[in-house]
């Protein structure tokens, strides 16, 4: 499955109402470590591992501080529209989908 | 066996491998995270001679991109440890043994922590080593920075135009900085200096709300509330591994000199881990091509 581009205009039914957990990329073109990570939250998404949306902070400000981000890459695991994780920073593979398996 | 295995890949890592598969070798580069290095974390190098104006993830990747298009081999593995033997070098990671002819030790350096508890809970929640990368999320707020070099400064600089206030804590009164860009700080009408302090307490739940100093001198404790703390008070190496072939100095840096030898024949050291003057992306390039010329007339 693609990662979804995800706003505030389909913030509530895509992530808050979503009947599976998603994991959301919170990134910035000018982040580096974002980069680095984004290619391994694209191929977790494609493997369908978990549901993934990728929200860009430079155009979605309102959604970052409300979820409290001060640091990007963050990742978040949100379950029944609820933050059930929060990963900061670069992770490798192996721990990123270890990560995701023990939240999912 | 591979020829040389290259420990880390960064900058100097990454140059050793260019310069050793060029050599006709082969070069086993063995990273812990990713690739790159510190320099993914800066959005736009304009320092480096020929690149002006290159962001620093561009940057790695091309060098990414050039080793393994010469031949390098680059894989994702932890070294654990370093042991010489009849053949050469045996290294052990999370994942395997490799066995190398010679060594390139180019571990690089990371953000110093202040050392203060739970530091590492809040990094994310209030706690940055990278003010350019994360001082957006501050805008309108209260922020600290820590250190007094030119890092620190700087930091505050980019902050202050961002912030509605930031305190500049110091251990000392004077500073390592330049003088100029000290005066440029002290102009800005909303930057308070806390000299001779210590940070010695972070509070607040979940995320940072406070910082307590203590003055080096009174030893008075005042509490600053703030929602940001931004640590730039230098660098640390990660040699602790390989003490055993690379003599360290007291801050852990590998010794060595220009010519990028270490006390053990066959192992040799690049970029930010070992003792120099100058860190910089094109001194810690010079180093890989040193190390590596080097290691490839120990092989033979």
């Amino acid at each position: 499955m693609e990662p979804i581009v995800i706003t505030s205009e389909n913030f509530e039914n895509e992530v808050l109402k979503s009947q599976e957990p998603i994991l959301i990329d919170f990134w910035a073109s000018w982040c580096g470590p974002c980069k680095m990570l984004s290619p391994l939250v694209d191929k977790i998404a494609e493997e369908g591992v978990i549901k993934v949306g990728k929200i860009n902070v430079d155009d979605e400000m309102e959604l970052a501080g409300e979820y409290g981000v001060a640091s990007i890459p963050t990742l978040l695991i949100f379950k029944n529209g609820e933050v059930a994780a929060q990963s900061i920073g670069f992770k490798p593979m192996p721990a990123l989908k270890a990560w995701v398996a023990s939240v999912k | 066996m591979a020829d040389i295995i290259i420990v880390g890949a960064g900058t100097a890592g990454l140059t050793a491998a260019i310069y050793a598969v060029r050599g006709g070798k082969s070069a086993l580069v063995l990273e812990a995270v990713t690739y790159g290095g510190q320099i993914v974390n800066t959005p736009e190098i304009e320092n480096y001679p020929g690149l002006y104006k290159v962001s620093g993830f561009d940057y790695a990747t091309k060098l990414y991109e050039q080793a393994v298009d010469l031949g390098a081999d680059i894989r994702f593995e932890t070294v654990k440890r370093i042991e010489k033997d009849e053949n050469g070098f045996k290294v052990t990671t999370d994942q395997d043994v490799h066995e190398g002819k010679a060594v390139i030790l180019a571990t690089g350096a990371k953000n110093r922590p202040l050392g203060v508890a739970r530091e590492q809970e809040l990094v994310g929640r209030g706690i940055s080593y990278c003010a350019t990368c994360d001082g957006m999320f501050y805008r309108g707020k209260v922020t600290a920075v820590a250190g007094g070099g030119n890092t620190a400064i700087e930091d505050a600089q980019y902050l202050a135009d961002l912030c509605d206030k930031v305190y500049l804590i110091h251990r000392r009164d004077s500073f390592r900085a330049d003088v100029k860009e000290v005066e440029k700080l002290k102009a800005k009408g909303n930057v308070e200096f806390v000299l001779n302090a210590n940070v010695t307490e972070l509070v607040g739940e979940p995320k940072l709300s406070a910082v307590r100093v203590e003055d080096k001198f009174t030893k008075e404790v005042r509490e600053i509330p703030v929602d940001g703390l931004f640590v730039a008070i230098g660098q640390m190496p990660a040699n602790e591994a390989f003490t055993n072939v690379a003599l360290v100095d007291e801050k852990g840096y590998i010794v060595s000199g220009e010519n990028c030898l270490t006390n053990t024949p066959g192992v040799f050291t690049a970029g930010d881990c070992r003792t120099k003057e100058v860190r910089q992306l094109t001194t810690a390039a010079s180093d890989g091509a040193v190390a590596a010329l080097a290691a490839l007339k120990f092989i033979g």
